[in-house]
């Protein structure tokens, strides 16, 4: 089942649709309920190698539904921890659970004052309502 | 600036529905309800609905009726009697197809021709410029409402008696006066019910009150892919010819059809190129336009929700077109594994 629309508050976000959950200098990293919604279930999830690096604002990955193909936004710039098997496996997990079970990779932030820059949930909130 | 898209009768019932909407062949068009997959599942395990009122119709009248569509037409429209239909194509001399459409005789010199919705206005002006005497093309496609009823409970479902395929006649409806051809578009036993434009919200509504799941344009693509049907603009254009794109029989090539001698030679000669299923055989998604390795390219692909895998067709050399040959998908820069597989790559009667 879809999950209901929600933005967490205890969550940072990127315009282009990926939360943040911060926890130290590790950040765990996903993408919206928004942006589930707009790509509809999805079927394949191409993660970054673990010791990969990403940067903020750049491609990390890809998620793809029946019908459409969506770059991954890093919100943050770091060195990956993990990628998340359970949405490799079962990508439709980002559908059902978007912030919980359907979380895509693990950071170690490189650059933790980036967080200052992302959105609060309010904030982001506001953002999706323009879209 | 943007043309203005047209709605079918339908479309404040895809709205109600909470469908989301889309752009296709110049009609807003529901591409999905409650999500593809779902839909694509009632279709192949129960039954679903699909609105193709975008769909055109052309009628073609006359004592010389016959005689013109078997000079336009690829397929022996002379096996076709009184209620039945035929797949054919609309060709031109190099044998490229203009359009695939199916071919309803409603009596002596009435024919009824279902054609794609984005080749409309292509092929009225084609047939209407060739026109002979004792012969009348009309578009009628403003006049109709189209609903296909697919799916292995979907005569059950209507409380439709079995029927054989490409073959049709006029019913009724909970009252509602019909045309019922038995074709479709996604490999499962099914209706295409033709009705008058301002019945078919009625029509609608009784065939989802019987129990047919609302299905978009999503699962329409992901169900015909996966039975290998070809669609008009990407496995076959003007530019591919009907013998490369394995649709050589719908092609009675001794007829006088526009097109037959280039057929007949690309026959003789073996094409270059055929347009082949295959099935991923790692995890990707195959899209429109990919590269295939060796001098290919896919023209359709999609994720496969029976097989759970990437899926596709598309054209390769044809030394590579073989069953089982491998084939390499350039997957925005990332080579993936395909196979070469038989038609069709999802076999019927497999549902649990």
């Amino acid at each position: 089942m879809p999950a209901a629309e929600s933005y967490p508050d205890d969550l940072k976000y990127h315009p282009e649709h990926d939360w943040a959950r911060i926890e130290g200098d590790e950040a765990t990293l996903g993408v919206t309920w928004f942006a589930q919604d707009a790509l509809g279930e999805l079927v394949h999830y191409e993660a970054p190698a673990v010791g990969s690096t990403v940067a903020k604002d750049e491609s990390y990955g890809e998620v793809e539904s029946v019908k459409a193909v969506s770059d991954l936004v890093s919100p943050l710039s770091g060195e990956v921890l993990e990628a998340n098997q359970k949405t490799v496996d079962e990508p439709e997990t980002v559908n059902e659970d978007p912030y919980g079970e359907g979380w895509l990779i693990r950071v170690h932030m490189s650059d933790p004052a980036e967080v200052e820059t992302l959105m609060d949930a309010e904030a982001y909130r506001a953002h999706v309502a323009e879209q | 600036m943007e043309a203005t898209l047209s709605r079918t009768p339908l479309f404040a019932r895809h709205v109600a529905l909470g469908a989301r909407m889309v752009p296709f062949a110049g009609y807003e068009m529901p591409v999905q309800y409650e999500g593809v997959i779902a839909e694509h599942r009632a279709v192949r395990a129960d039954c679903g609905a699909f609105d193709v009122s975008h769909m055109g119709e052309l009628h073609v009248d006359g004592p010389t009726a016959e005689a013109f569509l078997q000079q336009m037409l690829s397929n022996d429209l002379g096996k076709v009697a009184d209620g039945e239909a035929q797949y054919t194509l609309l060709t031109n001399q190099h044998g490229g197809i203009v359009d695939d459409l199916i071919a309803y005789r409603l009596g002596h010199g009435q024919y009824l021709l279902v054609v794609n919705a984005s080749n409309r206005e292509t092929v009225y002006g084609w047939l209407k410029e060739r026109e002979p005497r004792g012969c009348e093309v009309r578009d009628t496609s403003d006049e109709y409402g189209l609903i296909a009823v697919q799916g292995p409970r979907s005569l059950d479902r209507l409380g439709l008696p079995e029927g054989a395929a490409f073959t049709h006649a006029m019913g009724e409806l909970d009252g509602i006066e019909v045309m019922i051809g038995r074709t479709g578009y996604t490999g499962e036993t099914g209706v295409e019910l033709c009705c008058a434009e301002e019945d078919a919200r009625t029509l609608w509504d009784s065939v989802i009150a019987r129990g047919a799941v609302p299905c978009g344009l999503g699962a329409r693509d992901t169900l015909r892919l996966e039975v290998c049907y070809p669609l008009h603009g990407n496995d076959i254009t003007p530019d591919t010819d009907a013998i490369s794109a394995g649709l050589g029989w719908a092609c009675a090539l001794d007829t006088k059809f526009t097109g037959a001698a280039a057929l007949r030679q690309i026959r003789a000669d073996g094409p270059a190129r055929r347009l082949v299923p295959f099935v991923m055989e790692e995890k990707a998604v195959p899209r429109h336009g990919m590269p295939i390795g060796g001098g290919g390219e896919v023209t359709s692909g999609t994720h496969s929700p029976m097989l759970d895998r990437g899926i596709g067709m598309g054209y390769v050399p044809s030394g590579s077109a073989s069953r089982d040959s491998e084939l390499t998908i350039d997957v925005r820069g990332k080579p993936r594994r395909a196979r070469v597989v038989r038609k069709p790559i999802y076999p019927q009667g497999e549902v649990s």
